[in-house]
């Protein structure tokens, strides 16, 4: 059957996920200001992701699924992405931050269990990028949330993406 | 007037609009615009567009018998106009986006309630002149009632499980079964058309292409194609094909993951897992050859910004033979697996009259026999001088929109290919002269097609400007399509739709 020789090449030929970026040294700056590394032991070198879309234009959310893929496969590191923020502890927000969305966006915030992070992904999440100054959108992430990393970019490219998230497992987990 | 009259005789005569390109705009008196509605309940015109602009509605009409395209518009002093969405039902979200930006009123439109103004802006009717005040509180949004035993109620989103847009769902099921769903979107609303309306070319460029970011080349080639119109100017013919391979591979990157996100909403990840490691190969592409791996901000008005060297060349010649060859082994897979073709024969089936009923083209439409495809019925260059079937199914399940993207697919191999091949020489850009106009342009994304007009003031400015997304007449039949279905199998409903909530939010 087909399907039996493309799982057996796919095992023979081995995985063409390519080699980790290194941590990014802007973000581990980033970082260092704001964070403790008290929470290290607690999360074992593992953190879950709630990735939430508050407003973006699905640009961002296309690289996020390409991280996820098997080229990049962000679980390799303990970073997963999850369904739920009672099981998060990384809120990874994209777009501007539509005022139609803050409400949906501070509730799942608040679901989220301490200690938890916010991670600003995109030129939008940043500052509101091109919508800023929209009477429909907060400019960026920080207007409403307390931002512990911005992973700039329009959309990031996956390595920016992951050596930024890398750099949130250094420094916390 | 009798039934079987054309769009352009039914317009002739009618004062028409200068410097309107490349079709025609009618002014319409508000006796004219009722001997339209009247026609429109005869015809099988289909509705392309509805927006408002000032004190003006347009309608924009395509006669599907001869192709002709005419925009036909009204002006309503008393911001109200004889509504559409009884003779033509795409209308009807339109309308309600209109009467929220503008404060216009459709009259004769059933539905009361606000869609993109959720009451959380700081200003109602803020694209109108003077905008409205800031609402008390926030829109209390009733939907539609459900009456009967047994019936409950599952609400879901805006925030969903996955790494997706946001938008609220409601479905009203007895056991497993869906006996309504409704949609609720607008949660992405950023504003979009005040926000281009001032800006010069090069900035609202960048607005168009962060419309919907999965169709960033499409927007982005509607703009342009829209600015040229309006200003009589026309890319050069290298700028033409390298536009087109540019929306080709964006439809087969996108494609490809749709394919791939389906069969692993019906449990098959295998399928995902192969069709993303293709796509990245594909973003690759078009980051060595390009410089963007969504390929943003590359197709400019007047042009595009960047070249196809000779190494590029070879890159995508070779990417086009690998993935003709492993989506092969896909689709034989795909074809071999009854296990996963038992979620998706017979599940989310669209009818023919529905689609066609709405209007909606597409993958989707054409899913479900709507044969329309912009490159085709405009013929932009250069599709005019490439060889390209427009695949349709008869069937309008989930299966037929895999088939659908699958045929697609193919084209679209066959079409780089064809690209590469008849690549003209020549400059990348020409110029855009500074002055004034209107143009519409109609462009066939990997949704589907999408309609963008503009008004450009005498300092070469954007003054108006309105796109409309294809999922605008999509989303409506997902809510027909789910009805019997089982709540778990609106996952797979949804992908296989994959409609833009930012496109249609705005």
């Amino acid at each position: 059957m087909r399907l039996v020789r493309l799982l057996l090449q796919t095992l023979l030929k081995g995985p063409v996920t390519q080699a980790p970026p290194p941590a990014d040294a802007d973000s581990l700056a980033q970082l260092a200001a704001t964070l403790s590394a008290r929470s290290r032991d607690t999360l074992g070198r593992s953190l879950a992701i709630r990735a939430l879309d508050a407003g973006s234009c699905n640009g961002c959310e296309l690289e996020i699924q390409a991280v996820c893929g098997p080229v990049y496969d962000l679980e390799r590191y303990g970073l997963k992405v999850v369904a739920s923020p009672r099981h998060a502890d990384v809120l990874l927000v994209t777009g501007p931050v539509t005022r139609n969305m803050a409400l949906a966006a501070v509730r799942t915030y608040e679901a989220m269990a301490a200690p938890k992070w916010v991670v600003a992904m995109g030129d939008c999440a940043r500052d509101g990028g091109c919508f800023a100054g929209s009477y429909a959108v907060m400019n960026g992430v920080q207007e409403l949330l307390p931002v512990d990393l911005v992973i700039p970019g329009c959309p990031p490219e996956p390595e920016k993406l992951l050596s930024g998230l890398l750099a949130l497992l250094e420094t916390v987990a | 007037m009798l039934g079987n009259t054309t769009l352009t005789e039914f317009l002739d005569g009618l004062r028409t609009v200068p410097q309107h390109q490349p079709w025609p705009r009618h002014l319409l008196d508000e006796r004219a615009w009722m001997d339209l509605l009247h026609q429109l309940a005869e015809s099988d015109w289909t509705l392309l567009g509805l927006w408002a602009d000032g004190g003006e509605v347009h309608a924009a009409l395509r006669d599907e018998e001869d192709g002709a395209v005419a925009v036909a518009s009204l002006s309503c002093p008393e911001r109200k106009y004889p509504s559409l969405s009884e003779v033509r039902p795409g209308a009807i979200r339109l309308e309600r986006a209109l009467r929220d930006l503008w404060g216009i009123t459709p009259v004769g439109l059933s539905d009361p309630r606000p869609w993109l103004d959720h009451g959380r802006w700081p200003v109602s009717r803020p694209l109108a002149l003077p905008r409205g005040p800031a609402p008390e509180t926030p829109v209390d949004y009733p939907f539609l009632p459900v009456e009967g035993e047994a019936l409950h109620i599952i609400p879901v989103g805006p925030v969903h499980a996955g790494v997706i847009e946001p938008g609220h769902f409601r479905f009203t099921c007895s056991g497993e079964s869906v006996v309504r769903l409704e949609a609720r979107l607008g949660y992405t609303h950023k504003g979009v058309e005040e926000l281009m309306a001032g800006k010069p070319l090069a900035e609202a460029a960048k607005l168009a292409a962060r419309l919907s970011g999965d169709s960033t080349v499409a927007y982005s080639l509607a703009f342009a194609r829209a600015v040229e119109a309006a200003t009589a100017s026309e890319a050069p013919p290298r700028a033409h094909w390298l536009r087109a391979l540019m929306a080709e591979l964006e439809r087969i990157a996108n494609h490809l993951l749709d394919v791939g996100g389906v069969c692993n909403d019906a449990a098959f990840p295998v399928m995902l897992a192969h069709c993303t490691t293709l796509r990245e190969e594909v973003l690759r592409a078009n980051a060595a050859c390009f410089g963007h791996r969504l390929l943003m901000d590359r197709i400019l008005p007047g042009g595009v910004s960047h070249d196809l060297t000779r190494e590029g060349g070879a890159t995508l010649r070779k990417l086009c033979a690998t993935l003709a060859q492993r989506l092969n082994i896909l689709v034989d897979i795909y074809d071999d697996l009854p296990s996963l073709q038992d979620r998706t024969v017979g599940t989310g089936i669209v009818r023919p009259a529905l689609a066609r009923r709405f209007g909606a083209g597409g993958v989707v439409g054409r899913a479900s026999m709507q044969g329309g495809d912009a490159r085709k019925a405009v013929a932009y260059p250069p599709y005019d001088e490439l060889d390209f079937a427009v695949p349709t199914q008869p069937l309008g399940d989930v299966n037929a929109r895999i088939w659908q993207r699958i045929e697609e697919l193919r084209e679209s191999l066959s079409l780089v290919n064809q690209l590469m091949d008849g690549m003209p020489g020549g400059p990348l850009t020409r110029p855009i002269p500074t002055r004034g106009g209107e143009g519409m342009a109609l462009v066939e994304g990997f949704r589907g097609e999408i309609l963008l007009w503009l008004r450009l003031s005498e300092a070469g400015k954007v003054v108006r400007c309105h796109p409309r997304d294809p999922s605008w007449f999509q989303w409506p039949l997902l809510e027909a399509a789910i009805e019997n279905n089982i709540v778990a199998d609106f996952p797979l409903c949804n992908k296989s739709f994959n409609c833009s909530y930012s496109g249609v939010d705005l």
